[in-house]
């Protein structure tokens, strides 16, 4: 495995301000990310999970700290450099899938690569191969709505991975899908993991970090543990 | 970044943004759209429809004026005249020129028409009379100029074989006229019964020169009185028309023993290849304009009516522009909830690292896609199914038949206005959506 750094955390801090009211819900954390390794964020409800993935993951800005990524410090980028960086560092996959119900599963692989320039036809062809290796050969067509939980979870993680992101994070993959769903969904992340992709997920179901390098254990907004064994 | 960089991402945000607007329209709320473009179809109608049957109104005036009244060239007697010098000179001139298509001379006189004499319910009173202008025409030429027999209501139209009969417009009697507030109509004047009349003198205003055309009733006047028999009973809209009566030339000088041959007014129209000035520049080259008042139909516009119609062509357009403001904020509300009740998706777009210019556009080009086909429906039913049927079937006016006007170039440019605001209408709520923070519309918090 590379042992390059390629999210370098330094004193994190998020707070989130209703009027008065002052919540601390990331406190000076610390934390490195190798490359190519296959990280479980684990917690309790509440402990910070999700906040710390939305930082790394530029979808929310931390009130301090910092975030070097791949030597860049992501902090600083402007808006729209944070949405180019998004585009092309970075793969989603969320709890409820977020695929767009307008799209069919080819189309919904297909934004990310058109958002970078690729040619409709080569985007399509490239959404194509990837729903095979998946498994989805038969449903390029399907919409969202189409399509069970599992796979539509399935064609989020190809999303994500269509444009071969640096990192691919995933936010509780597995919450809203039954056991086999789930395990096929992991099987997944872990076929990419085996290729080189780098994956942080956050999780609060033990058994499904089986194929993860390392489980951080956050509490109250602490890393407690940075390599928890289960 | 560089001008190309820029000019590159641009073009990525534009395919990107068609790719999505493509497939949101495609594939989007079926009754969202339609009640999108059923607001656009309807604005576009009350920008175009509205004003365009204001101006129909008084457009449909001016027709009937020249129609029925002035025809396409009107030579009346100069200022301080009693009537048209050299008329019979104009005549042989008008006899010679090519395009002129057809002409009617017309003498003008004052009467006193009085009815009822024979049978009324109340013989303690006096029978009815009323003083107002006849028009003493030659039948024929009058009809084939103004086709005066299509408006004859009841009854038959003149004939210069036959004498003692008389046509009446419908607004001086009571069974028709609408003004009886303003004089007493005639009651008891029926087809085929007599009328009296008594010629007054020649001294009566032009045509155009008083409203309607109706006098109080005189003094006692002096002058010749004949019996008359109604033959036909005339309804225009036309209040020259309506409110004056018709009698032949023949019985005119019979009665009144008058020898003058000038004449008060001569309509003239002229062949449909030449425009109405050109046709004026015609005669005019004749010098009848030394005799003549010469007008062109446009002209010949009473003032109160052009009045009217600038009147009505601003209230038009202030309706219509209170109805795109009222249809911009409608459609910007209904994009605006759209794109809402989607802020979550656009979360996602944008957290998957599509650019806000992309999201932007892609309702840019909805809303471009939602005008084109609303404005679209609109032309269609404007010129396919309004315009038509409004020609057919005038709207009843009373002093017009109200028809939609609906120019070509006007309602373009109408249509591009709504077009443009639509666009407007669009983008603002995609962009205030685009601008939110991107996890906090994920989140939808």
């Amino acid at each position: 495995m590379n042992i390059n750094i390629i999210i370098k955390i330094k004193d994190l801090v998020k707070t989130y301000f209703n009027g008065e009211i002052e919540t601390k819900v990331l406190k000076k954390l610390q934390l490195d990310i190798k490359d190519g390794e296959f990280v479980a964020i684990m917690g309790k409800s509440g402990a910070g999970k999700s906040t710390l993935m939305y930082q790394i993951s530029l979808l929310d800005k931390p009130t301090s700290g910092e975030i070097i990524f791949d030597g860049i410090d992501i902090l600083k980028l402007s808006e729209f450099e944070r949405t180019q960086f998004r585009l092309s560092e970075l793969g989603y996959v969320f709890q409820d899938y977020a695929l767009i119900p307008e799209l069919s599963s080819e189309e919904n692989i297909m934004l990310p690569m058109l958002m970078q320039g690729i040619d409709e036809k080569i985007a399509r062809e490239k959404a194509r191969n990837i729903l095979n290796e998946i498994g989805m050969d038969d449903k390029y067509t399907n919409r969202p709505n189409q399509l069970s939980g599992g796979e539509q979870q399935r064609v989020s993680i190809a999303r994500a991975v269509a444009h071969n992101p640096k990192v691919l994070f995933a936010d509780e993959p597995t919450a809203n899908l039954d056991t086999v769903s789930s395990m096929a969904v992991l099987d997944l992340l872990k076929q990419f993991h085996k290729k080189g992709q780098t994956i942080v997920m956050v999780t609060h179901e033990p058994e499904y970090t089986a194929n993860c390098d390392r489980i951080i254990y956050l509490e109250d907004g602490h890393i407690v543990d940075y390599n928890y064994k289960i | 970044m560089s001008l190309l960089n820029l000019y590159k991402n641009n073009i990525k945000s534009f395919k990107v943004g068609k790719f999505l607007a493509i497939r949101q329209i495609r594939h989007g709320n079926i009754w969202i759209s339609i009640l999108i473009i059923t607001i656009l179809t309807l604005t576009f109608l009350s920008l175009v429809v509205v004003p365009g049957i204001l101006i129909g109104l008084t457009k449909g005036s001016f027709q009937q004026q020249r129609e029925q009244l002035t025809g396409d060239l009107y030579i009346t007697t100069k200022q301080y005249k009693d009537s048209i010098e050299n008329t019979q000179d104009i005549k042989r001139i008008l006899d010679t020129i090519p395009e002129v298509s057809s002409y009617s001379i017309r003498y003008k006189t004052g009467v006193k028409v009085t009815s009822g004499y024979i049978k009324r319910d109340d013989f303690t009173n006096d029978a009815e009379n009323i003083s107002i202008s006849a028009f003493v025409i030659n039948p024929e030429k009058e009809d084939k100029t103004t086709s005066i027999s299509n408006f004859i209501k009841e009854g038959e139209m003149l004939s210069s074989d036959e004498s003692g009969y008389v046509l009446i417009g419908s607004t001086l009697l009571k069974k028709y006229s609408k003004f009886s507030d303003l004089f007493d109509p005639l009651e008891y004047v029926n087809i085929g019964e007599p009328v009296r009349l008594t010629f007054t003198g020649e001294n009566r205003p032009s045509a155009d020169s008083k409203k309607g055309g109706i006098d109080v009733p005189d003094s006692i006047n002096e002058g010749k009185t004949s019996e008359f028999i109604v033959k036909g009973i005339i309804n225009s809209k036309v209040g020259d028309v309506s409110s004056s009566i018709f009698i032949t030339e023949q019985d005119y000088r019979h009665i009144t023993g008058k020898r003058s041959l000038q004449a008060q007014e001569i309509a003239v129209n002229h062949i449909d290849s030449i425009s109405d000035k050109e046709f004026k520049k015609i005669i005019s080259i004749y010098g009848i304009s030394d005799y003549a008042k010469i007008r062109t139909a446009e002209e010949a516009i009473p003032k109160f009516l052009s009045d009217v119609q600038r009147t009505f062509s601003i209230l038009g357009n202030l309706i219509g522009f209170v109805g795109l403001i009222v249809s911009s904020i409608t459609v910007f509300i209904v994009i605006y909830i759209n794109a809402l009740t989607r802020r979550k998706f656009i979360g996602i777009l944008k957290g998957i690292g599509i650019s806000g210019a992309s999201i932007e556009i892609s309702y840019f080009l909805q809303s471009i896609f939602y005008a084109i086909i609303g404005i679209g429906i609109g032309i269609l039913i404007l010129y396919g199914i309004l315009v038509p049927f409004l020609a057919q079937n005038p709207i009843d006016f009373p002093m017009s038949d109200g028809v939609l006007i609906a120019d070509l170039w006007p309602t373009i440019f109408r249509a591009l206005i709504l077009l443009i605001v639509t666009m407007l209408a669009g983008f603002l709520p995609a962009k205030i959506i685009v601008k939110k923070n991107t996890l906090d519309s994920i989140l939808q918090r």
